[in-house]
Formats: structure tokens, C-alpha cells, sequence
């Protein structure tokens, strides 16, 4: 067997590829509920990480030609990335994240939920850590923050 | 009972998250331990194609000219496989590139390097592996720049990939380096992975045989993403 690759950092630099519509996983055309998904990504001194790439997978809807189910924003200056996807379904209603930064010599990979339909991930969290994950609804879609190190870090996943 | 999973990276393999030499991981590294999670979603991904991008950004395979003229630098010819860990070739693999330029110097509004920007060289692109898992691109060799972690640091000369494989867990964001630099010695982010081994697969080997005579020298640079194997399960869930 070979070893995979190491990581190394996305670094400050790659915003060549941060094309904005990345961030609208709608923009083809997918029809369906729409959900909007909003946050900033804060470090161990609750500063704004501002040269961050988060990105998002989703495996329902399936996929088609107008919905890929991949999404990626850059961080702006205020640590703030916000998306519009569809809603994922029921049965699974979370998203996967994985966050690039400078800083970052691998992927932080987590998930953000919008329920708990009794999920064996959030069920092994004690309740402080669990909420990390929780997505809160606002009026105009869905707040989520993530805490890369300290009070409130949020729960990153070893896949 | 099996079914697919990642296997676990051998030990060094990868870099820890908090790199005391790097400065930037000392805000940004995760403090708790990771959580084990049984993946779901993330054993499928995106499948990507080269209609799917915007216009605006240099979508070609050859970054050594942009804008009607040749970049100036050293043109180098990249190529590699793209697998898995059972040496699997990863077909449609989306491989995205960004470099600096021949004078160390990013196509970049934030980078304030003290050198110069190149009008035929914007650095970034992407290209995807056929169903051998190969890709190959042109460019121009990256030249070292400074970076502030510490006094009188300077990056080795690197190229930036960001790859998709056949799954979410697959993906992975690496930087490619060159033979013989010698601020790989003391680079905190190339000696950040600790097993020098896969340090040193992250080195390209200069091939003679890929270099096109009169033309650009050949670098070659083999990629292993994650795969989902079939293995045996630690007891029942």
C-alpha cells in the first residue's frame, strides 16, 4: 500500500480559485427548498479568520447537471462566508465541511446540522460540544459559527 | 462483515495540526482531539468537469503564457499519476494549480512582495486526470519568496495543488516542491510532516524523459488520495 500524500496549507494566496458562484450551489437552476447558510470562521482569540476556504458537500439532493452538491466561499475580512444550496434531506439533514486556511497544514472537516434525527454523532457529544455542530435558524436562513481553537472550538471529525 | 473505509494514515504521514515553527498554526490549530465519526456522506463527493467553471479564470493546461505573450521564467512541463493507496488510478481527478511567478511574486492583491508582477502570468488553473489517472500541465518554475514567519524566512519554490478524488474524504490540498532547493531544509511547512519519507514525495523528480528538447524541463509528481477499501469492521455497531 502507498501513503497518501501529506497535506500542506491552502496559504493566503489561492483566491485565485474562489470564483463567487462557487458559493450558490443553486446558480445552475436546481429546483427545490432553498436553504441559506451563513457564519464566520473565528480563531483561538475569537479574531476573524479572514483568508479562510470553506467548502461544503452534500449528497442529497443527488447530484445532476444543475446541482452539484459542492460549494466553496472565501472567508472576507470579517470571517463571514455565506452560502444558498438546497435543503438536504430529512433523513440526513447536515452538510460536510471541510475549512482550508493559512495556518491550517490540513483540512479542519466537521459537519453543520439543521436537526437531530437522533444522529450517532451528535449522540456521542457531550451537549456543550454537540451544539458547536447545530446550525440556529434566524429570519433569513441559518446562523453557523465556527471557533477553530478555544472556548466553543468547534468539533472537527478524523474521517 | 465489511464495508468501505478509510484507512488510517500511516504514522507521520501527514502533518500535525499545531506547528510550533509555524507561526500561523498557533491561533488556528485545534486544541481538542479530533472526533472518530463513521463516514456517511462523506464516502461520496463531487464529480466535477471542465464546463462546470466560470469564464475568468485561466482554464487551460499551459499557465506559461496569458493575455497574448510568453511569462518569463524557466518553462517547465508537470506530470504525474493520480491513485489511491492500492494504486488505483483516480480517472476525472480535479487537480487545482496556483503559483507564484518567476520572480516570487502572486498574482494576488494581498501579496506586497517587493518584486514584480508578471502581465503574462496570472498562476492558476485547473486540469483533470484521465481515466489513467494522468495529468500534465505547463507553467513557468515558481520563484522563492519571503514570508514574515521568521527572521529572514523565505519559501522554497512550490506549486500549490488542490485535488478532488472520488470521495469527500479524498480531498486533499498539497504543495508540490522542486529538487534540490535548499530552503526545503528548513522550511516549517515542508518539515511539518514529520516522516521524511512522505516529506520527500512531496519533492518532484526532474525526468529527462518528459523534458521537451529546446523547449521545458519535465517534473514529475505522483499524487496518492484516499480510497474507500473494503475492511474488515471492528465489531458490530
Amino acid at each position: 500500500m502507498r501513503a497518501v500524500t501529506a497535506s500542506q496549507t491552502i496559504g493566503p494566496f489561492w483566491h485565485s480559485l474562489a470564483e463567487p458562484a462557487l458559493a450558490d450551489l443553486t446558480r445552475g437552476g436546481a429546483a427545490g427548498p432553498r436553504l441559506q447558510l451563513a457564519g464566520r470562521v473565528l480563531d483561538g482569540d475569537g479574531a476573524p479568520v479572514g483568508d479562510a476556504c470553506v467548502e461544503i458537500w452534500q449528497a442529497t439532493p443527488l447530484a445532476s447537471p444543475v446541482f452539484s452538491g459542492w460549494g466553496r466561499c472565501a472567508t472576507d475580512a470579517q470571517g463571514g462566508f455565506a452560502f444558498t444550496t438546497l435543503a438536504p434531506d430529512a433523513a440526513a439533514p447536515y452538510l460536510a465541511v471541510a475549512i482550508f486556511a493559512r495556518g491550517l497544514v490540513k483540512p479542519l472537516w466537521t459537519r453543520v446540522y439543521f436537526a437531530d434525527p437522533g444522529d450517532p454523532l451528535l449522540a456521542s457529544l457531550p451537549a456543550t460540544r454537540r451544539q458547536t455542530l447545530l446550525a440556529r435558524p434566524e429570519e433569513a436562513g441559518w446562523r453557523w459559527d465556527v471557533r477553530l481553537q478555544g472556548d466553543g472550538e468547534t468539533v472537527f471529525l478524523a474521517l | 462483515m465489511t464495508e468501505p473505509a478509510y484507512l488510517p494514515f500511516p504514522p507521520g504521514s501527514q502533518p500535525p495540526y499545531a506547528v510550533p515553527s509555524y507561526g500561523s498554526t498557533a491561533r488556528r490549530a485545534p486544541h481538542q482531539p479530533l472526533v472518530a465519526v463513521v463516514p456517511t456522506i462523506e464516502c461520496s463527493g463531487p464529480v466535477f468537469s471542465p464546463a462546470q467553471f466560470p469564464a475568468g479564470i485561466d482554464a487551460g493546461l499551459d499557465l506559461s503564457r496569458d493575455a497574448g505573450g510568453e511569462a518569463l521564467g524557466e518553462r517547465i512541463i508537470v506530470a504525474g499519476r493520480v491513485t489511491d493507496e492500492a494504486d488505483r488510478p483516480v480517472a476525472n481527478a480535479m487537480i487545482e494549480l496556483w503559483q507564484a511567478n518567476a520572480a516570487g511574486r502572486y498574482h494576488h492583491d494581498r501579496d506586497t512582495h517587493d518584486a514584480p508582477l508578471d502581465p503574462h502570468f496570472h498562476g492558476a488553473g485547473r486540469v483533470f486526470t484521465g481515466d489513467d489517472g494522468r495529468y500534465r500541465f505547463v507553467s513557468i518554475k515558481p520563484g522563492a519568496y519571503p514570508w514574515r514567519n521568521h527572521a529572514n524566512a523565505w519559501r522554497p519554490n512550490h506549486i500549490h495543488f488542490s485535488l478532488f478524488g472520488a470521495s469527500w474524504g479524498a480531498r486533499l490540498v498539497t504543495q508540490m516542491y522542486f529538487p534540490g532547493d535548499p530552503l526545503l531544509a528548513i522550511d516549517p511547512i515542508y518539515q511539518a510532516v514529520p516522516d521524511p519519507a512522505a516529506r520527500a514525495r512531496l519533492v518532484a523528480a526532474f525526468d529527462l524523459e518528459l523534458t521537451r528538447p529546446e523547449w521545458a524541463l519535465g517534473y514529475r509528481f505522483d499524487i496518492v488520495l484516499r480510497g474507500l477499501h473494503a475492511t474488515p469492521l471492528e465489531g458490530a455497531r
